[in-house]
């Protein structure tokens, strides 16, 4: 799963502009589906029908990732900007961004700040691009650009940016790779814009109708040097969500993974997140409402250009996965 | 067509009392469309069939309601206590000439004289809570049976035409619904309109929704009066969108991210017809394409919007060219719409 | 059933947002003979049909909120139980409070806080954050490790006590003071006619951002609604506009979020009925069920009607019984005189009929 994981981190896909990472996604699940389509905001739906018996289910996992995008280029030719989701200026200065057209740019922040210890503010921060003026700059406003870390491995921990939800993403594939046997009509979602609104699932669900919606992402751990308790753990097996901010699990999803988990000898977590929400919210609330809920890798570092997972987790995300797609 | 505009501008339609704005709306629409009717929020939803050459549904959107004030309680010597509809900066109230109720009584917004201030106190900022609005009652009973709690208060401004320019409040979006009146004035286009004129979508979006629900649309296009910052500053940072430099179109804000090949269309048609255009300040503001492009299973949307100064105060200021300039930009590519404009892939 | 020991039933059930399961069991044995038909949605919102006599059947809806705030278990450390909360649960009343923690058993547990003699001047002067937050169930690590999981919920353990002048307090009266009033409701239908469906529904989650009322209104697909929510009630420090004096009766609200003449319906039937209430101008969002419900599929035509409560998300809620039954009453009258083409009087003036004018 290494190489997938590696091609799908180091895709270009910020919300709004996912046309990259939607191509290389669907040259994986062509060959492996039985329907695949798009839908009016441009998530990827693929379908794979069940054997029958069963109920049609929703997974999702989503493909943009977080970003910033140009709001002006000053008559020196420095771009300033905007966020694309949840990116914050402590991590933007001194990052590396690309663009869509392959343009590399450096963050950095104002020199006279009244308060230099502080961390600044987003109006503060801009880009250069290596541009000497407006006229030769080379990017506009409106061009979207994401951060750029390479993968790296380190032991059993798989280290890149965007791993906030392509390892979701890679699940997801995994998952129908080796899908043998299920009963259910299952309807694989490759979100989109899940980052700044979780709105392609809201949407995709409303299409799909299904009776049971499980998203796959990332969530939180307790085990950095002062950080805000929270009993997840890298390494310690993909975590059961209770509840998160946006949503509260259905307790029947909850406890129908619980025990999938156990008969299928998976480890779990169980997991209370503070700060955050996944694409299972939204799907929760299409039309009559859907039984949701959903499993989480253990991730260090959200929302940093250096997402820190453990491969161990993604594996066990993955069994746990086809021990719920293959059991009635 | 300044005329529409004008009649628009000066209509009061704080948002959830918009019958004054229906009320021109409706006469001048009726005979351009073939079916029109308000829906259980006040929503004008009317249909432009098209010539059938193309099968789309296409829902063009403006809003009718402008951000006042409601009364929410009277104070003992017949001054009304306020709240804010809609986002409005309270620096902005001290002075001003209001519109209180139905009958349009007027009202002003004043605070303590200067002469009586005592040192740092002119450096303070009045919240809307500490503010009163005075229409002259002179005791609690009178101001409560004139001005019950629930009344609604616009600011009152006449509208200004000058060579270039023109002044008055509410153009955000009363700019917007004067566009949609022109084009729903012209020509048939290929495809079915589905003009929405909607409410409250400065307390959330909230007509749009429904709105868009019930058209079950393809594509969306909304229509604004948006913000020009455009003043000299210290500091070379961004305008949002200038005056002069023609409509400016939404590529990203804080309710939706506009879709590219709707924004490729626009700017394709600009292009080739020689129409200026602008890129509005991507993650400034929200319209009702963020409550639109989440409708069902997903509404491919974009804004387009005149831009003017000073919008959410009293008086906000565009100019012509820009106004006129976005109903032609707006017809041209709507002539060049077709389902290609919406494939992903 | 006599309102204050119907208001201690539902108030001391426990039902925190999305798993509203044992105040559901108790709503639905409340309602059982009082309607026609009952059904648990997706979301855990219990919906009841009480048919109308008419044929043509338009539907309203009503709705009140089952859920309650509280809090749940996020870890366990040395025996004490980490915690964060369910909806917005107010920490600054949690320590020293009694709970019950609904794990493997029912645990007693107590909030636990530092003794002042050990804190610093610092320390005391603002409330505990959420992280230094724990349950004590006064049990040793082990065992309290075999009996509480992550995820277990932990409920207020409040007595619902009545004091002078009918006035009650209690926890959860946010919103079960509704669902008393919807009661009632029903109570006085069951003697009197009425020509509409009416869907009573307990909503689920609704602390947690209106979920229940969302997905119910889309199943039901009503063509008016009503909800009933607590509003703040006046008390020394709160007595801005918004805020109503306790037994004065319910307040019915105006604003964007409500049809004004579904607002002025109610004001008729309170004056007919000589009921007392008071306006109430919400310029925008009203923080209720009745914000979702009016935005569901084509629109909504909404009213509120309020219960003055005092101390709002504290286990001390109070209110004054007299308003809930007077709440109960309006909507019973307000059903019983509903028209069957009552909907078209709530047509905009400006309708598109040239002959209407």
């Amino acid at each position: 799963m290494r190489e997938l994981i590696r091609k799908l981190v180091e895709t270009y896909g910020p919300s709004g502009a996912e046309e990259n990472i939607r191509a290389v996604i669907r040259a994986e699940v062509t060959s492996l589906a039985d329907e695949v389509r798009v839908d009016p905001l441009g998530s990827l739906i693929v379908r794979k029908q069940g054997s029958g018996g069963g109920k049609r289910i929703a997974v999702a996992a989503h493909m943009d990732e977080i970003g910033i995008m140009v709001t002006y280029v000053d008559e020196k030719g420095f771009a300033r900007f905007t966020r694309i989701g949840g990116v914050f200026p402590l991590t933007c200065v001194g990052a590396r961004v690309l663009f869509a057209s392959g343009v590399t740019g450096v963050i950095s922040v104002e020199g006279k700040r009244d308060d230099p210890g502080r961390v600044p503010g987003f109006e503060q921060l801009y880009i250069d691009v290596g541009a000497s003026s407006r006229d030769d700059c080379p990017v506009r406003v409106g061009d979207a650009a994401v951060f750029i870390q390479p993968f790296a491995v380190q032991g059993t921990r798989l280290i890149a940016k965007a791993m906030d939800d392509r390892i979701g993403c890679a699940v997801l594939i995994e998952t129908l790779r080796r899908l043998k046997h299920t009963p259910h009509d299952v309807h694989f979602v490759f979100s989109v814009q899940e980052e700044v609104g979780l709105r392609g699932a809201y949407t995709s669900a409303y299409g799909i109708e299904p009776d049971m919606a499980i998203a796959v992402d990332v969530t939180r751990t307790g085990d950095t040097p002062e950080c805000y308790p929270m009993a997840v753990e890298l390494g310690k097996g993909p975590a059961i969500k209770v509840q998160d901010t946006g949503m509260i699990s259905h307790p029947a999803v909850r406890e129908l993974l619980v025990q999938r988990a156990e008969a299928g000898h998976i480890p779990y977590q169980l997991e209370v997140l503070e700060g955050g929400s996944t694409d299972a919210a939204a799907m929760q609330l299409t039309r009559a409402g859907v039984p949701a809920g959903c499993i989480s890798i253990p991730c260090r570092y959200v929302h940093s250009p250096s997402e820190m997972v453990d491969e161990r987790d993604v594996e066990n995300g993955v069994r746990l996965l086809l021990e719920v797609l293959q059991a009635n | 067509m300044t005329m529409i505009l004008k009649e628009l501008s000066e209509a009061t339609g704080v948002s959830g009392d918009e019958e004054s704005v229906r009320a021109i709306l409706l006469p001048a629409i009726r005979e351009h469309v073939d079916e029109v009717k308000v829906d259980a929020l006040g929503n004008i939803l009317a249909l432009k069939r098209g010539t059938g050459k193309e099968g789309l549904r296409v829902m063009l959107a403006a809003h009718m309601d402008e951000v006042g004030m409601m009364v929410v309680s009277h104070d003992g010597d017949g001054f009304l206590r306020v709240r804010a509809v809609g986002g409005i900066d309270p620096r902005l109230l001290p002075g001003a000439a209001l519109q209180v109720g139905p009958d349009h009584l007027p009202g002003v917004i004043g605070i303590k004289p200067i002469h009586l201030l005592k040192r740092g106190e002119e450096q303070q900022v009045p919240s809307i809570e500490d503010l009163v609005v005075d229409i002259g009652a002179a005791s609690k009973e009178e101001a409560t049976k004139l001005a019950p709690p629930g009344t609604y208060i616009a600011f009152a401004t006449r509208f200004r035409e000058g060579s270039v320019t023109v002044s008055g409040k509410a153009f955000d979006d009363r700019a917007g619904c004067a566009v949609l009146v022109e084009i729903i004035r012209g020509e048939r286009f290929p495809f079915d309109l589905h003009a929405a004129f909607t409410v409250q979508e400065e307390v959330g979006l909230r007509g749009a929704r429904v709105a868009a629900y019930a058209i079950a649309p393809n594509c969306a296009f909304v229509l604004e009066g948006t913000v020009a910052d455009d003043l000299p500053k210290d500091k070379d940072s961004s305008p949002t969108t200038r005056l002069w430099h023609g409509p400016a179109i939404t590529l990203m804000d804080n309710t939706f991210i506009a879709h590219r090949g709707l924004v490729r269309l626009l700017t394709d048609t600009a292009e080739a017809l020689s129409i200026p255009y602008q890129f509005k300040q991507p993650g400034i503001g929200g319209t009702d394409a963020g409550a639109i492009h989440t409708s069902r299973e997903g509404v491919p949307s974009v804004t387009v919007a005149v831009p003017c100064r000073y919008i959410h105060s009293p008086v906000s200021l565009l100019s012509l060219d820009d106004f006129n300039n976005t109903i032609t930009l707006m017809r041209e590519a709507l002539a060049r719409l077709t389902s290609n404009t919406l494939r992903s892939d | 059933m006599e309102t204050i020991s119907l208001l201690k039933q539902l108030t001391e059930a426990v039902g925190i947002a999305g798993r509203e399961a044992p105040v559901r069991a108790l709503i639905t044995q409340l309602w059982q003979p009082l309607v026609d038909e009952m059904r648990e949605d997706k979301l855990g919102s219990l919906i009841a049909l009480k048919k109308g006599t008419d044929t043509s059947a338009p539907k309203l809806m009503l709705a009140a909120h089952m859920d309650e705030i509280g809090l749940v278990v996020t870890g366990i450390e040395e025996g004490f139980i980490r915690i964060a909360r369910v909806g917005g649960t107010d920490r600054r009343v949690l320590p020293g409070l009694e709970v019950t923690v609904h794990g493997r058993e029912e645990l007693p547990g107590i909030v636990a806080s530092r003794p002042p003699h050990v804190l610093s001047e610092e320390e005391r002067k603002s409330p505990v954050p959420w992280d230094e937050l724990f349950v004590d169930v006064g049990l040793p690590a082990a065992q309290v490790e075999a009996l509480v999981s992550i995820g277990d919920l932990i409920s207020v353990r409040r007595e619902t006590v009545e004091l002078k002048n009918r006035r009650v307090a209690g926890k959860a009266m946010d919103d079960r003071a509704g669902v008393a009033a919807i009661t009632l409701a029903l109570e006085h239908l069951s003697h009197m006619r009425h020509g509409w469906d009416v869907f009573a529904v307990a909503t689920a989650q609704e602390e947690t951002g209106l979920k229940g009322a969302i997905t119910a209104a889309y199943g039901i697909a009503p063509d008016l609604a009503i909800a009933l929510d607590v509003t703040f009630g006046k008390h020394p420090g709160v007595s801005e506009p918004g805020v109503w004096p306790l037994g004065e009766g319910p307040t019915i609200g105006i604003g964007p979020n409500f049809h004004p003449r579904l607002a002025a319906r109610l004001r008729e039937v309170a004056e007919a009925h000589e009921i007392p209430y008071k306006l109430d101008p919400l310029p925008g969002a009203s923080g209720t069920d009745a914000w979702a419900i009016q935005v569901s599929r084509e629109g909504v035509p909404t009213a509120l009607i309020g219960i003055p409560l005092r101390y709002m998300h504290q286990p001390v809620e109070m209110l004054a019984a007299q308003d809930v039954e007077r709440a109960g009453r309006l909507l019973a009258f307000f059903i019983a005189g509903l028209e069957t083409d009552f909907l078209e009087r709530l047509a905009w003036e400006t309708s598109t009929d040239e002959s209407e004018r």
